[in-house]
């Protein structure tokens, strides 16, 4: 019941607001939506007591979804300490985002939609994390999808807010179908999609192949490789990223809760779920961990230099994701979860932060046009440094331990793969500093450049905005100190068997000082680099940028992925549409269906018209004729009997 | 051995006979003047005429040595036959005086036409069936012409008179083929005679058959014994128009039943053919030839044809699931036809009754309720339910694809499909288009007959049991 509850809670407040909201009002609306989640939210902080330090765990079956003959998808709450976990980040950021769009909303025409699709959103990502088997993951998996989507097209009447939740759904696409792929093939494979009996199984595959297309492939690599494009999707990584910067259209409140805290990071609660399954793969393993410190570093290197307040965290999104799935490569999950946690925090405080920027100026994203705010929104300023702190991991914070933990299990890993994300980290580690001062001096900092009129209205937000800041600042601080001593107790057996480490994957030993001290470091190289380019010499960045214009471009044109997607898929696709459009349905199909039916008709009907001639004597003669016809058509049937 | 014969089963005919002989007496003697009570005179006695034939014995009783049979099936047909009638009546009069034609000569016709509908129908002999298709026939002749001073309905009745009489001459010719290689004109002795047979049925018989086949088609408007139809619809005065597309059409279909179920039941194999024949064809022309229409009645015409195509494909079954489709889709039809032709007669401007289809743009916003009966009739006719036109196309559907017409059936359906086109873009005209001029006001006796039949359309699909349990019935008697 109490489980139920918390994933249930959602969905009653986004129907009571989505389908009675016209009638509730926005108030109403919005107070009920946030009320049921926020008590989902402490209902969730009770699951996590009993599940996380109590070390219960549970399934709950609620019903039979579907069956038929051998398949059958039950409709159950597995709920263990991963679950438990994300129940927390995804009940409690919601929870805080619900609130703060209160304020941020304030005035907009779709009020009791909006908060109709954030529940919607938070009931489909509780679904997903609570799944029991694949198929129940995937209606989760498709239900974040569809919300982000809406979300994402929230301000219908913008095109580009179009263009980007349509980008977002279409590149999600690619993503989904590895996934249904990989959920297809697990069924073929173990006959069931439950996860109990496919990872009990999983073990008795290991060596086994399948044969497709003439070749011979390793079933769990083909399994876990299909099911891990699916994550790179949800999960925005290299390749399939383009989405999320242009998700950033939708109201900032949607990015804290969607494209930061949760459903970015379902790839990666995905990856650990199934890691009974990953961890027989060590092809995929090393492929997730390429990805993984790929992302990390490509996203970080675009952050350097985007303009948009709101896609440098995006970017920051993308590259903290990076090390998320690196973290699960080497198979620190527990440790790529525990990021997850962090991240959630700070990230959803800088969303949320940035987004009261956003506020203040009216409406304003460009970083070129801040400035001097610091005394003008203290307390979004001090937030901000608190989320960035955390961001770039130093002491005490909340990213301090997470990354130090991903970082120290890529080193201790001692794969080639591994050491590849260790250096990779690194270097993001100095750009995520770097550009998370370089948006607090450009904003905060210098003299306005915003234009007087602008400046002259900007404010601090209110209370029902800086309130939930404050509460994501606590987590921001203090979520670190509190995963360590939680999850990272004794070895990490706060996750008793929802995550499978093979005891081969398990690094054991000391670590050498300066692999503790060096993240830290980068990040303070990061901050002081950022403080001599933006502080102490602001003329610097556009010499450099000047110096290496190849570089600078390729950066800021976010290495021209969209460029070459467009040249590779977009447009062929389209001329192969118009081709199919134009040749396919226009000459073929219309000309020789309805259109061409309808003209023989017309043929026919002008013909049958012309047999009319009026005269009685042509008349007498059909009816003769006919006679006849009939008369021979015996003759030559029956045969000439006497 | 020459008793004088039983007259019982004949007495609503005789009674019918009298009738026409004094509303003549009374219309000669009264003049025009007389012609609206010489109308509801000859409703009555159309009314009288049908109470006698529910009421009196009809349990396959035959009288006249065998030239006449009551049986159920008759009784069926004549109730809708005097129905037609009637209700044409009941719409004459005020027509009538608006086309300046007040004779009284008018109902009389349409009373001798009834009567010679019912003589054929009650055939059990080519001579006494032959007997009865002349007095109709030569009845419509001169309703067709009966606008002497209008070249166009003069025209229609010669065209028609010219064509049936060669049309009654194949019949006879037939009738004398037949005499010939059966030796007897009476319907049973020549089914006996073919069924005696055992190395089958002379040639001379088949074509026999053929001929009297062709000679029904006619009347029926087959195609391509058809060629009158539109002309003749399109020249005759209106109400005859409407009389024509459903009482002579149900006794010519009736006919054409038993003619072929009774004497050549044992050339079963061969009548299908033709009737799969010219079903098909009616259907396909009827339906493609009514596209090209822009002349309302000639539209009607060619609907008339295509219904009557569907008719054939049931018989063309040879069942009796068949002929009860027949004798529903007659019910259903004779309601839709003369609900439409109402709804026609109502549709006056100055210059006359309207003519083409583009006059009725906008009728929905003039007269909605006239337009909403009109609308009822063509989806109706275009088979679409629940509305009755669905009912009627249904049974015979099923009877065809129950005896295993697969083919003729798609055709039927995909004719349908065409068919839908023309009575949609009347509706069209009537809901989407610009308004013309206004109409004259319509006349009561003709709303009111197109209130009653839109009604039983819009409605029959919560009452169809009482009709086909009555179709069922009747279509047993063909088959003892």
């Amino acid at each position: 019941m109490l489980y139920a509850l918390v994933v249930f809670l959602p969905l009653a407040g986004a129907l009571g607001a989505g389908l009675f909201g016209r009638w509730l009002g926005d108030r109403a609306a919005m107070l009920l939506t946030a009320t049921l989640v926020s008590t989902a939210a402490v209902l969730s902080m009770v699951v996590f007591t009993l599940v996380g330090i109590g070390g219960e765990t549970v399934t709950v079956p609620l019903f039979t979804w579907i069956q038929a003959d051998g398949f059958i998808a039950e409709w159950s709450l597995r709920v263990d300490q991963l679950t438990a976990v994300m129940l927390v980040v995804v009940t409690v950021v919601s929870s805080v985002v619900h609130w703060y769009s209160i304020g941020y909303m304030h005035g907009d025409k779709g009020i009791p939609r909006f908060f109709a699709y954030l529940s919607l959103f938070t009931f489909a990502m509780l679904a997903l994390v609570t799944s029991d088997n694949f198929l129940q993951m995937f209606f989760g998996w498709e239900g974040v999808g569809v919300c982000s989507y809406l979300l994402i097209g929230f301000w219908h009447d913008r095109p580009s807010a179009n263009a980007a939740a349509i980008k977002a759904f279409i590149v999600n696409r690619v993503g989904d179908f590895g996934f249904a792929l990989g959920i297809v093939g697990v069924f073929f494979v173990f006959e069931s999609i439950s996860f109990g009996t496919v990872f009990d199984d999983a073990p008795s595959m290991v060596g086994t192949s399948l044969e497709f297309l003439g070749g011979h492939f390793d079933t769990l690599t083909v399994l876990t490789v299909l099911l891990f494009i699916g994550a790179m999707g949800k999960s925005a990584q290299i390749g399939l990223h383009t989405w999320l910067p242009d998700a950033m259209e939708g109201p900032t409140p949607v990015s804290a809760l969607i494209h930061a805290a949760t459903m970015v990071t379902a790839g990666v609660f995905m990856v650990a779920r199934l890691s009974p399954l990953f961890e027989y793969s060590d092809f995929t393993l090393g492929l997730v961990t390429l990805v993984g410190a790929a992302t990390a570093l490509m996203a970080a290197t675009i952050g350097l230099v985007q303009n948009d307040i709101k896609r440098v965290v995006a970017y920051s999104t993308c590259s903290q994701l990076g090390y998320m799935f690196f973290a699960c490569g080497v198979s620190a999950y527990s440790a790529g979860i525990f990021h997850l946690f962090t991240h959630a925090f700070f990230k959803a405080l800088l969303f949320l932060g940035a987004g009261s920027v956003i506020h203040a100026l009216s409406g304003e994203q460009d970083l070129r046009r801040m400035g001097g705010l610091r005394k003008t929104i203290p307390i979004t300023y001090v937030m901000m440094w608190i989320g960035s702190l955390a961001l770039a991991g130093m002491p005490v914070f909340a990213g301090f331990f997470s990354k130090d933990a991903i970082l120290e299990s890529a080193w201790a890993a001692h794969t080639v793969t591994g050491n590849i994300a260790f250096v990779a980290g690194l270097v993001a580690a100095v750009l995520t500093a770097f550009y998370s001062w370089r948006l607090l001096f450009l904003a905060f900092h210098g003299k306005p450049r915003a234009s007087h009129d602008v400046m002259h209205h900007a404010h601090e937000s209110p209370p029902i905005m800086t309130v939930p800041l404050a509460v994501l600042a606590f987590g921001a601080i203090f979520a670190g100190i509190f995963g360590e001593v939680v999850f990272r107790e004794e070895g990490g057996e706060f996750w008793g068997e929802s995550i499978l480490v093979l005891a081969s994957h398990l690094h054991h030993g000391e670590m050498p000082v300066w692999v503790l001290v060096l993240p830290t470091a980068a990040g303070l190289v990061g901050i002081a680099t950022a403080w001599w380019f933006y502080i102490y010499n602001p003329a610097l960045p556009a010499r450099l940028a000047a110096n290496l214009p190849g570089l600078y471009r390729f950066f800021l044109n976010k290495w021209y992925f969209d460029e070459l997607y467009d040249a590779v898929l977009v447009r062929p696709a389209r001329t192969i549409g118009w081709v199919l459009w134009r040749v396919g349905d226009g000459q073929i199909i219309d000309r020789l269906g309805p259109n061409g039916v309808a003209a023989r008709v017309v043929d026919l009907a002008r013909r049958a018209t012309r047999l009319q001639t009026g005269y009685v004597y042509h008349y007498a003669f059909v009816m003769l004729i006919g006679l006849v016809a009939i008369a021979t058509w015996f003759l030559w049937a029956v045969g000439l009997q006497p | 051995m020459n008793t004088f014969p039983d007259l019982a089963p004949a007495v609503p005919e005789i009674f019918l006979a009298v009738s026409a002989m004094g509303l003549l007496l009374l219309s000669v003697s009264g003049g025009d003047r007389r012609m609206p009570l010489v109308c509801w005179l000859a409703v009555l006695a159309l009314t009288v005429t049908g109470v006698l034939v529910v009421t009196s014995p009809s349990d396959n009783a035959i009288t006249f040595s065998g030239m006449f049979v009551a049986d159920g099936f008759s009784v069926f047909i004549d109730v809708l036959i005097l129905i037609g009638g009637a209700l044409t009546l009941v719409m004459s009069p005020q027509y009538l005086k608006r086309e300046n034609a007040p004779r009284g000569e008018f109902p009389v016709l349409i009373v001798l036409a009834t009567l010679g509908m019912l003589m054929m129908v009650a055939a059990g002999d080519f001579l006494s069936l032959y007997v009865g298709l002349e007095l109709q026939s030569l009845a419509l002749y001169v309703l067709a012409a009966f606008r002497r001073d209008s070249i166009r309905s003069t025209e229609a009745g010669l065209k028609y008179f010219v064509l049936g009489a060669l049309a009654s001459g194949i019949l006879l010719y037939g009738s004398t083929l037949v005499y010939g290689f059966t030796g007897s004109t009476n319907f049973t002795a020549i089914a006996n005679s073919i069924a005696a047979n055992e190395a089958g049925p002379p040639l001379g018989v088949i074509f026999g058959m053929a001929f009297i086949a062709a000679g029904l088609a006619f009347k029926v408007a087959a195609v391509p014994f058809h060629m009158w139809t539109p002309d003749v619809y399109e020249g005759s005065p209106t109400a005859v128009t409407a009389f024509f597309s459903v009482a002579p059409k149900i006794a010519a279909v009736a006919l054409l039943t038993r003619v072929m179920m009774a004497p050549f039941a044992g050339l079963a194999g061969d009548w299908s053919q033709i009737m799969m024949v010219l079903a098909v064809a009616s259907m396909v022309l009827g339906a493609f030839a009514a596209i090209g229409q822009r002349n309302i009645k000639r539209l009607m015409a060619y609907s008339s044809i295509a219904n009557v195509g569907y008719v054939l494909m049931g018989i063309a079954a040879g069942t009796v699931s068949g002929v009860r489709g027949v004798l529903v889709y007659l019910a259903i039809y004779l309601a839709m036809s003369i609900g439409a032709w109402a709804v026609i007669l109502t549709m006056r401007r100055g210059a006359g009754l309207v003519k083409d289809i583009g006059d009725l743009s906008g009728l929905a916003r003039r007269q909605p309720l006239m337009a909403a009966a009109m609308a009822i009739f063509l989806f109706s006719l275009a088979g679409i339910p629940p509305l009755a036109g669905f009912f009627g196309k249904f049974y015979v559907f099923l009877a065809a694809i129950d005896a295993g017409m697969y083919t003729v059936a798609i055709i039927g359906v995909l004719a349908t499909v065409v068919g839908t086109y023309y009575y949609l873009r009347v509706v069209k005209i009537m809901y989407f288009d610009e308004p013309a001029a206004a109409f004259e006001t319509p006349p009561r006796a003709a709303s009111a007959v197109a209130f009653v039949t839109a009604l039983f359309t819009l409605l029959f699909f919560a009452f169809p049991a009482p009709i086909v349990a009555m179709a069922q019935t009747a279509a047993m008697a063909l088959f003892p």
